[in-house]
């Protein structure tokens, strides 16, 4: 594999997301669209972890023990990115739950209140 | 992480220790007054500690220093924003006293998760690490989102809902934009992204093949844009301000627009640089100016809720700021491209003394008169003198009067546009400035000109008083000294200058 396919692979997986973020109806199905936006993220970071030469290494080649932690940058990302978009989907799903006790609907295009 | 590490860190964690502290004592004492003069007294903990700190880095001493192995930075830049934080939120506090005793069911979370989204904030100003910019924006928008929703009716959860998942994917494509330009760079720090296309600029290396880095670079000014509520990304911004309480749509309108521009100043002025690239992001801010100030004036003529007028009111705001972002693709000097960041700190200056003026006045007389609509505010100059007088200070701010902080701040910004030979930016600027007087003169005529439908005086209570009094009096001091202000904003952009 080289980086060109995970990254291709990572866009095609974001341009679906984000496709699914902007015609979807019901809400949970808007935030699995943004949840496979941010795996398309994480797949690139991965992929930029794995094969880009890290800045340090590029200046200052006999610094291999900065060099070791830098590697790590990418993979370091994703997992930051992970943690937060559970916070967001758990945050997302309790507001999902604020809107159908009120509403008993979830359909983005219904909830429209202040539209009128 | 030192010892000098946490001290550097102080305002921000003593931030989170004074909402966790909030939490707690809620659960002891439950009463608004109460919990509110704690979180109002607490901020002088921060606040203190970020004068300490200006008195290593600020002033004569001018320099800054890094924290945690240089993801943060302590420096003028970064204390000016702090500083405007813990002004933003001292203010609120005492004005959403009332509202939150009479409408909201939990008041210890409600300036708990104020005061977290205030850390997020102050963060966001020190980051200089893309990861961290990124926890810092999630730590500054998620609590945002609850702070929407808590009214618990329809309306405030639909506004919830909405800046979630809008803010989830404004969040996504903002990642996507920085993993792309970290993988042409090879590093998520500032510097070192500056130095690599500083490098590449002068023709070292292969790296910046194909149109990787500014794909990467348009995802990020998109992503910004959400968070800065600029066209084509503003339409979360009327249903939000209008769905959510009245606090919080003033605090959302200046804080996260603050905390907003302050990472949009810091990415693409330290680490973006390099000639080609400047030329093309700010060539993309001025046409995302121009959009947003024509489109927010125009939309906000049409409305009749005051909260959705002073929503569309603030993308055309972020208009005007951008266009301290745009000067840089005129290819003036290096001393006149600074004029549009010291613009756009002393404009944020001026916009939230006049934005928090205008909702205080609005937040006392809507819950009054239980309507937000623009007809409610008819005869208030004489059921409500000085309220009417406030709200009429800060909307003759807002349009650019002098002489008033408003004014002030226009003309600094443009001026910079003007310098930088943008001259029809600063004219677009003008005229949508003319523009604007109609919507904002509206409201002006209905308090001042049309018949009352009651003559029940609107009162304040004090702790409003006092928070109210303090925008106002800013708005006019700036308005008169703007040197007060615009020689620490000048101070402060000197120092997210880039590297060599």
């Amino acid at each position: 594999m080289t980086l060109e396919r995970w990254l291709v692979l990572s866009a095609v997986l974001f341009t679906i997301g984000l496709y699914g973020a902007l015609t979807k109806r019901h809400a949970v199905a808007v935030l699995m669209a943004i949840e496979i936006m941010f795996g398309a993220v994480n797949i690139a970071a991965l992929a930029m972890s794995r094969y880009v030469v890290p800045f340090a290494l590029r200046a200052n080649a006999a610094d291999v023990e900065g060099v070791a932690s830098l590697v790590l940058t990418g993979q370091v990302f994703a997992v930051f990115i992970i943690t937060i978009a559970a916070a967001e989907v758990a945050l997302g799903l309790a507001l999902v739950i604020a809107i159908y006790r009120s509403r008993e609907t979830v359909d983005v295009t219904r909830v429209n209140l202040m539209k009128r | 992480m030192t010892l000098r590490d946490l001290y550097l860190l102080s305002p921000e964690m003593a931030m989170a220790a004074l909402a966790s502290l909030v939490v707690l004592v809620d659960l002891v004492v439950p009463r608004t007054r109460v919990l509110a003069t704690l979180a109002g007294v607490g901020l002088l903990v921060p606040a203190a500690l970020s004068v300490l700190l200006w008195g290593e880095v600020g002033g004569e001493a001018s320099g800054a220093v890094t924290a945690l192995s240089g993801t943060l930075v302590v420096d003028e830049f970064s204390l000016f924003f702090k500083f405007l934080v813990l002004g933003i939120v001292g203010l609120l506090i005492p004005a959403s006293v009332d509202y939150v005793g009479r409408f909201l069911r939990s008041p210890g979370e409600f300036y708990a998760l104020v005061l977290f989204s205030a850390t997020g904030m102050m963060l966001l100003a020190s980051t200089t690490e893309l990861v961290s910019i990124y926890i810092s924006l999630e730590l500054t928008s998620l609590p945002l989102a609850v702070l929407a929703a808590f009214l618990r009716d329809g309306r405030s959860s639909e506004a919830g809902l909405k800046f979630l998942l809008l803010s989830a994917l404004s969040s996504a494509i903002l990642l996507y934009g920085m993993v792309l330009v970290y993988g042409v760079t090879g590093s998520t720090r500032l510097e070192e992204i500056a130095q690599e296309v500083a490098r590449v600029t002068a023709g070292g290396g292969p790296l910046f093949q194909g149109p990787v880095v500014l794909v990467g670079v348009a995802l990020m000014v998109a992503g910004f844009g959400f968070k800065v509520a600029s066209v084509p990304f503003q339409m979360w911004v009327p249903d939000v301000y209008e769905g959510a309480p009245t606090p919080v749509t003033a605090y959302l309108s200046v804080g996260s627009k603050a905390a907003g521009f302050a990472v949009l100043l810091r990415v693409f002025y330290v680490a973006l640089q390099g000639e080609e690239l400047r030329a093309d992001w700010g060539g993309l801010f001025a046409v995302l100016s121009v959009a947003s100030m024509t489109a927010g004036n125009l939309m906000a003529m049409l409305q009749g809720n005051i909260k959705r007028l002073l929503a569309y009111s603030t993308v055309a705001h972020a208009g005007y700021l951008l266009v301290g972002l745009a000067v840089v693709a005129g290819g003036g000097g290096a001393g006149e491209a600074l004029l549009g960041p010291s613009g756009v700190l002393f404009y944020l200056g001026a916009y939230a003394a006049s934005n928090l003026a205008a909702f205080f006045a609005i937040i006392v007389i809507t819950n009054q008169v239980g309507s937000d609509q623009i007809s409610a505010f008819a005869g208030m100059a004489r059921r409500a003198p000085w309220l009417a007088a406030a709200l009429a200070l800060a909307m003759v701010s807002l349009i650019g009067i002098p002489p008033t902080a408003g004014f002030m701040g226009k003309l600094y910004l443009f001026n910079a546009a003007v310098q930088n030979g943008m001259a029809w930016l600063a004219l677009a600027g003008v005229v949508n400035s003319v523009v604007s007087a109609y919507y904002y003169l509206r409201v002006v005529r209905s308090m001042y000109l049309l018949p009352a439908e009651s003559d029940e005086p609107v009162r304040a209570s004090a702790p409003m008083v006092a928070a109210l009094a303090v925008p106002v009096l800013g708005v006019l001091l700036l308005g008169v000294l703007p040197n007060l202000l615009l020689e620490v904003a000048q101070s402060a952009v000197g120092t997210i200058q880039p590297p060599g």
